[in-house]
């Protein structure tokens, strides 16, 4: 089929069949604010920051689920658009506390950007003595907490279990301001058929949602990413170590929907996202040691290794190379595991070499 | 894996034998979950357990553990009775099909159902479905290759894919789903006692002429002892000194017990690893290594897509990266490492002898995966094998006889026991168990049927003792019908409560791999 040509601000653009007119709007660099748009999820119109006008269209149109058609005359920031885009705001943040300061998303919540944007500090509907709306924090698992009363009820994270994640463990609950997201009716999270991926957590805009163990890890800005691949299972995940630069330590691990080389596609597990910590263990082993009897002393590299050069040499040289094994490891990479069994093979003379793949 | 993942997309029956998918590979089960809730494919699950992929499936067979030769072949008798089969794609491509049909004309769903316990519908239906296709996939993991037989059931799985041609084509594929970040690329590299990289045959005389090129060394033609048989020489004294790294061998081996027996009896045992672990605890000497997000290398995973991972922060101390210590190692003992200074260089060692990987740079790996074989530096890599046929010309069909496992309840030890993870947990659990997730799910749960917990008068959470001829081991009970009555299943990452205490370290003949999946035990109230 044919690309699409069309007018966005004034400009001639040119798209591809089927695109919406964010989608459109995107490709030719032109930004339009979202907040329930997501590259995880598919389109929903919940929002409508993303409202748009188009000539002989009587309604505003929200851009993230309307269709781009042919000949289609867009505007993106006419005072119409942009005053309906503040009352949007507005409506959103009569349920949304402005104690930014201490939300573990303050520097990455899509909600601050948009309201930075256009020049919204609070909701003039908001009603100080309306309780209706009020959660309890929720932190009852290690992996994640749940702060309700930031919800935006943008449904990403309801998409997200559904589409990626593919358990739909959650969904919208209740009616007009008592909606909220919920598992199903009396079961607490933790009873739900959630398993904690955490990929809802990504996702989630604003700070309804955060990672349990990253609070106090690190400020968004003080994050630098780091792409490798996850160290659990065989499936190879991308993943991004969050590591805070001030600290040098790791904050968090996150996945990427949008990368091209994630053979999972962004898709992740409990383990992959939360089981990190291990890195950071006290019990990690930070130097040599050497057995005493019963108990081990500390030693240097240059001792260590001379006895244990001098030990495999000995049994070598007395018993030959095949009174020797070496277990290589599957956790360890290729490079490692190439080297264990030169060292075996060219070094020791033995092809007493093997790894746990059958355990 | 034959296939990689973007051919899940095209499989139209997916046909899943011994594999917790969405516990052990969660990724790969949301892959696979999707093609069935957009009704895409037909889902057959095998599993003794009812896991969750059970609930999703249009056939689901609950075989008794170690009966899977005889359910396969049970379905190739279908499917040849039927004539279902893929009889010009085998007559093009396979030998053997004569032997192969005389092997499982005895398999009738009637014969096989007295065998599994299935009942003779369910077969026929499975049967149907998978040669049905047009585009038929079979995923497996340990449930497949942790029996004493595990050789025969990986045989006989790939006896079903030839038989209906289901290779070479998006959508179809053999598929183990390996359970370790890098078990491939370890395979890969060599570290198995009978090829170096590229599984190359140090038996055969032109394997060992290209060590001798390319290390300028040479390397020894028998082949080694596998892990297991080294623990064994190592109890008897025949293997003095033993190096490990990264592997918890008092947790993740059978027959714990004599594991410990074995590495106390050693002259010297050196234990690299990033905790003291049960093993470490019995080293004379324990070299500190980094862990993951520490140091730069590649992983090759599942299907076989080599990628590139990196360091991201600093080690503790004095940890320094394997692939250094190695190094260092080799090079007080006299090896001509000098090529070798960093991953990146060890990697192009690692081209100049895997053909496989000939065509492999970090550079390349920059732009993303590479799947093998990849051997030259314009080739694109092998998402799917077979494509073009089998490299030996034709494959042969191996058909196999059932057997029945090495042990099998009796009136001493009337309950069968079976091990695996779970969710939360990896393997010996020195990871997870230092993570959030250690905080989640703490201690061992053993699955007992809700009629065993009843006969043996438990509750949900009460304390049971599960003792097998080698061992015995307590826990709290979880009461669940996903183990069938007689069944009682067992994660093996809690060390303070070994699972495998119980199983016997007897293994398959070809693939030394322990029969974990089977073990006689008694269960009583504690």
């Amino acid at each position: 089929m044919d690309a699409i040509q069309a007018i966005i601000n004034g400009k001639e653009i040119s798209a591809e069949p089927g695109m919406t007119i964010l989608q459109a709007a995107k490709a030719n660099g032109i930004h339009i604010p979202t907040l329930c748009d997501h590259p995880a999820v598919s389109p929903f119109g919940a929002c409508r920051i993303c409202l748009v006008e188009a000539e002989k269209n009587p309604k505003l149109l929200p851009a993230c689920t309307t269709p781009l058609t042919p000949g289609m005359v867009v505007f993106t920031n006419t005072p119409k658009v942009i005053e309906a885009r503040k009352a949007v705001l507005e409506l959103i943040l009569v349920r949304h506390p402005l104690n930014c300061f201490s939300c573990p998303s303050n520097g990455k919540c899509e909600l601050q950007d948009v309201a930075y944007e256009l020049g919204v500090k609070e909701s003039s509907y908001a009603d100080p003595g309306d309780t209706n709306t009020s959660h309890e924090y929720e932190d009852a698992n290690p992996f994640y907490v749940r702060d309700l009363n930031k919800c935006i009820l943008c449904g990403r994270c309801v998409r997200v279990c559904e589409e990626q994640a593919q358990y739909h463990a959650i969904d919208f609950q209740g009616r007009g301001i008592r909606t909220s997201i919920q598992p199903p009716v009396g079961s607490p999270i933790e009873l739900s058929d959630c398993v904690f991926c955490g990929q809802c957590v990504q996702v989630c805009p604003v700070g309804a949602l955060s990672e349990k163990t990253a609070l106090g890890m690190g400020r968004p800005w003080d994050i630098e990413k780091v792409k490798t691949v996850c160290s659990y299972c065989g499936v190879g995940c991308e993943v991004e170590i969050n590591v805070n630069r001030k600290t040098g330590k790791i904050a968090n691990v996150t996945t990427n929907y949008s990368s091209p080389t994630a053979l999972n596609k962004g898709r992740s597990c409990v383990k992959g996202r939360f089981a990190w910590q291990f890195v950071n263990s006290e019990d990690r082993l930070t130097t040599p040691l050497i057995r005493e009897g019963d108990t081990f002393r500390k030693a240097s590299w240059d001792e260590a290794l001379s006895l244990v050069a001098e030990k495999l040499g000995s049994i070598k040289e007395r018993h030959g190379g095949d009174a020797l094994g070496f277990f290589s490891s599957a956790r360890c990479t290729n490079e490692e595991n190439y080297l264990m069994q030169r060292l075996a093979r060219e070094v020791m003379g033995t092809n007493n070499v093997d790894h746990c793949a059958h355990l | 894996m034959t296939n990689d993942f973007e051919s899940i997309k095209s499989a139209d029956t997916i046909l899943i034998i011994g594999s917790n998918t969405t516990e052990n590979h969660p990724v790969i089960g949301s892959f696979i979950k999707e093609q069935k809730r957009k009704g895409k494919c037909t889902l057959i699950v095998c599993d003794p357990r009812k896991i969750e992929m059970a609930k999703y499936a249009d056939v689901y067979i609950r075989q008794k553990s170690g009966s899977d030769v005889a359910l396969l072949n049970g379905l190739m008798h279908v499917i040849i009775r039927e004539n279902l089969h893929a009889a010009e794609f085998v007559e093009k491509n396979v030998n053997n099909f004569d032997k192969l049909r005389e092997t499982v004309a005895r398999y009738t769903p009637e014969y096989v159902s007295g065998i599994t316990g299935v009942a003779p519908e369910l077969i026929e239906d499975a049967a149907r479905a998978y040669a049905r296709g047009p585009n038929s996939a079979i995923f497996y993991t340990m449930g497949i290759t942790q029996h004493v037989t595990g050789t025969n059931n990986v045989r006989t799985v790939a006896n079903l894919a030839l038989l209906c041609g289901m290779l070479g084509r998006p959508g179809t594929g053999v598929n183990p789903l390996r359970g370790q970040n890098n078990v491939q690329g370890a395979c890969d590299m060599g570290c198995l006692p009978d090829v170096i990289p590229g599984y190359q045959k140090v038996a055969l005389p032109a394997a060992r002429q290209k060590a001798k090129d390319v290390w300028g060394a040479d390397i020894p033609e028998t082949p080694g002892l596998s892990v297991v048989e080294m623990m064994e020489a190592a109890g008897e004294g025949k293997i003095r000194g033993l190096y490990i790294m990264g592997e918890n061998s008092m947790v993740t081996e059978p027959d714990s017990g004599h594991v410990r027996h074995a590495l106390k009896n050693l002259e010297f045992l050196v234990v690299q690893d990033i905790f003291l672990t049960e093993t470490a605890e019995l080293a004379h000497v324990v070299l500190p290594a980094s862990s993951w997000g520490e140091k730069d290398g590649t992983f090759t995973n599942t299907c076989r897509a080599v990628q590139r991972v990196r360091k991201a922060v600093d080690s503790p101390g004095e940890a320094r990266p394997d692939w250094e210590i190695l190094l260092a190692v080799g090079k007080r003992m006299g090896a001509p490492w000098d090529d070798m200074t960093s991953p990146e260089t060890i990697f192009n060692a690692i081209a100049k002898i895997t053909p496989s990987y000939a065509g492999i740079t970090y550079g390349r790996l920059e732009g993303g995966s590479l799947n093998w074989p990849c051997p030259a530096c314009d080739h694109p890599g092998t998402p799917i094998l077979y494509t073009a046929g089998f490299p030996r010309g034709k494959a042969d069909f191996s058909p196999c006889e059932w057997q029945a496992p090495h042990e099998w309840p009796d009136e001493e030890y009337p309950f069968l026991a079976t091990t695996g993870r779970v969710l939360y947990h990896y393997h010996s659990g020195s990871m997870t168990r230092r993570s959030s997730t250690g905080d989640f799910i703490k201690e061992m749960a053993i699955e007992v049927n809700p009629a065993d917990a009843r006969s043996l008068g438990c509750n949900d959470g009460e304390m049971i003792r599960v003792s097998s001829r080698r061992g015995s081991v307590a826990g709290a009970v979880k009461v669940t019908d996903r183990v069938p009555a007689g069944m009682v299943f067992l994660p093996f990452h809690f060390s303070e409560t070994p699972a495998n205490s119980l199983t016997s370290s007897q293994v398959d003949p070809v693939s030394k791999t322990p029969g974990f999946k089977v073990s006689a035990v008694r269960v009583e109230k504690s």
